[in-house]
């Protein structure tokens, strides 16, 4: 098991006051916290390295490029992809989305479907929807159930002979459920879809082996694991990134260029274009390095742990409902208490220093479908502590008794 | 009747006397529990004031030279925030609303509920409080 509190000391903003108190971050799952050893990989690429990549034939192009390279062989070892030519950095993950979607464009005609759920970020809903538009297809919705999980029989039966794609979040953002994502793309499979895995909060908290589950698609950004914000990877199998077209043209995508005709560059350059975020993707893998030095495994029973302690204490509180309680989650817990509003459940906890997400979470049909107007966020990280725990129930049952 | 900074200046010195985050909120969620009851046919999408995460209401009317405002909010905090909004602007000429400066927000120490985020509306209440007088000063 790991040392929580020596893990705290590689993160200098944990020793923060917020409001004249020690800061609780409670909001891992909007961004996590970036650790020494990436805030100093980072700093010491603008001291020592930096330069534009792929390019310069000076030695310190070439170190950068290295470096930047170097990431990429470890995002392509951490998840398990085939090749390194796989892996496609981006800005993040709606910047992954993006690419496939406008990819898609030319392979989908007014009589395909493509297939989403109820529970997905808008950011996994509204790409395809432009998409739709543009090209006639129509847009499913696999329903929730009442306890916040996909209805997998729904599922079953909107995975018709038209559908092309599925579009799915390894884990709610909001309920922070874990969805079936094997059975989900075996299922599409059978029926010869491709399938899309939204991994910004999946990829996280546990170890994922992209050839294992063979996904089509699979897009995450560095800012939730440790990493700087505006770098993410899009994972796609060699053979449908090649048959993709580029999203973005400009330098470093092309091969030739010329007034008669332009070849694009091969994988992964095609969807490089331009300069990229190289302090960024170097950080990137600088934060899949230290969550590996941790561990993963580690990482993965501690916030469980984290979980059910937090559970079993905020379900003492009078009037408390929480959405999405099932077993197969990650460290998040999205809560209402009677009918407070919880933006004011979150401003009063804001005054105790505890950092928590409020509102919808970019996922307005999971309200309507909860008829709320949303919910409290608290999402948990392995460098969160059981008695900040005790604090932050502490502050809710202060909060639910200052409303009345 | 005062003026609209001399209301402020009454507001800043009330919030002096409290000890602590806690009674200002305390005093902010009586407030609110406090407005007036908001008619349900003002409860209309184009009252609704954009940038808030809480959904808040603004409606207006204009009376022998002076801007009343009524609004409402689903959230309790903001309603109290909005109950001193319209202590402040409400019953007041549109040049005076336009002209004010409005300082007591910071000064009572409510600077978290000013930033300029998505969730935070107070901007956004302030503006469209000087957009209602506006209208009213061109309609005249």
């Amino acid at each position: 098991m790991l040392d929580v509190y020596k893990i705290r000391e590689d993160f200098p903003i944990l020793g923060k006051k917020v409001n004249n108190t020690d800061l609780i971050y409670f909001d891992n799952a909007a961004t996590s916290q970036t650790p020494n050893q990436v805030i100093n990989v980072i700093s010491n690429y603008y001291r020592e390295n930096n330069s534009n990549i792929h390019r310069g034939l000076h030695s310190l192009s070439a170190d950068a490029t290295n470096k930047y390279e170097n990431s990429r062989s470890i995002i392509k070892n951490h998840f398990g992809a085939a090749h390194e030519q796989e892996i496609i950095f981006t800005s993040g993950t709606t910047h992954g989305i993006n690419i496939i979607s406008s990819g898609l464009e030319k392979f989908i005609s007014s009589k395909d479907e493509l297939i989403v759920s109820e529970m997905e970020h808008h950011s996994n809903i509204v790409p395809w929807q432009m998409l739709c538009e543009k090209t006639g297809s129509k847009l499913k919705v696999i329903p929730i159930n009442d306890d916040g999980t996909l209805n997998m029989e729904e599922y079953r039966l909107l995975l018709t002979p038209k559908v092309k794609f599925v579009f799915i979040n390894h884990v709610s953002n909001t309920l922070g459920i874990v969805n079936p994502i094997n059975e989900i793309i075996d299922l599409a499979h059978k029926n010869n879809s491709k399938v899309l895995i939204d991994g910004a909060q999946g990829a996280a908290h546990f170890k994922i082996n992209l050839q294992e589950l063979d996904v089509d698609y699979y897009v995450a950004s560095a800012h939730k694991l440790c990493g700087p914000t505006g770098v993410g990877f899009l994972y796609g199998k060699s053979e449908l990134l090649d048959s993709l077209p580029p999203y973005q043209g400009g330098g470093e995508m092309i091969s030739t260029v010329s007034f008669k005709k332009t070849e694009y560059a091969d994988l992964p350059h095609k969807f490089e274009a331009g300069t990229p975020n190289i302090a960024g993707v170097i950080g990137f893998g600088a934060a899949i390095d230290y969550m590996n030095s941790i561990g993963f495994d580690n990482i993965e029973a501690y916030e469980k742990q984290l979980l059910d302690y937090a559970t079993e204490n905020l379900k003492k509180i009078d009037n408390i409902k929480i959405y999405g309680d099932v077993d197969h989650k990650i460290s998040v817990i999205s809560f209402n208490i009677g009918n407070h509003h919880p933006s004011d459940i979150g401003s009063i906890l804001d005054q105790y220093g505890i950092a928590v997400r409020t509102g919808q979470h970019c996922t307005q049909p999971i309200m309507d479908h909860f008829n709320i107007p949303g919910t409290v966020r608290a999402s948990f990280s392995f460098y969160n502590t059981k008695s900040e725990i005790d604090l932050f129930i502490d502050a809710v049952k202060k909060a639910s008794k200052m409303l009345g | 009747m005062h003026s609209i900074q001399q209301i402020q200046d009454q507001i800043i010195d009330e919030f002096n006397f409290f000890k602590d985050w806690s009674e200002k909120y305390q005093y902010l969620i009586d407030l609110g529990k406090n407005l007036p009851e908001f008619k349900d046919s003002n409860r209309i999408d184009s009252n609704l004031i954009k940038g808030c995460q809480s959904k808040v209401w603004l409606n207006s009317s204009f009376d022998n030279n002076l801007v009343i405002f009524e609004a409402d909010s689903d959230a309790i905090i903001s309603k109290g925030i909005i109950s001193l909004l319209i202590r402040v602007f409400s019953g007041h000429t549109p040049e005076e609303i336009i002209s004010a400066n409005v300082d007591f927000i910071e000064k009572i120490g409510l600077n978290s509920h000013l930033s300029q985020t998505r969730a935070n509306g107070l901007l956004s209440m302030v503006k469209q409080i000087k957009i209602y007088a506006l209208a009213y000063q061109a309609k005249k």
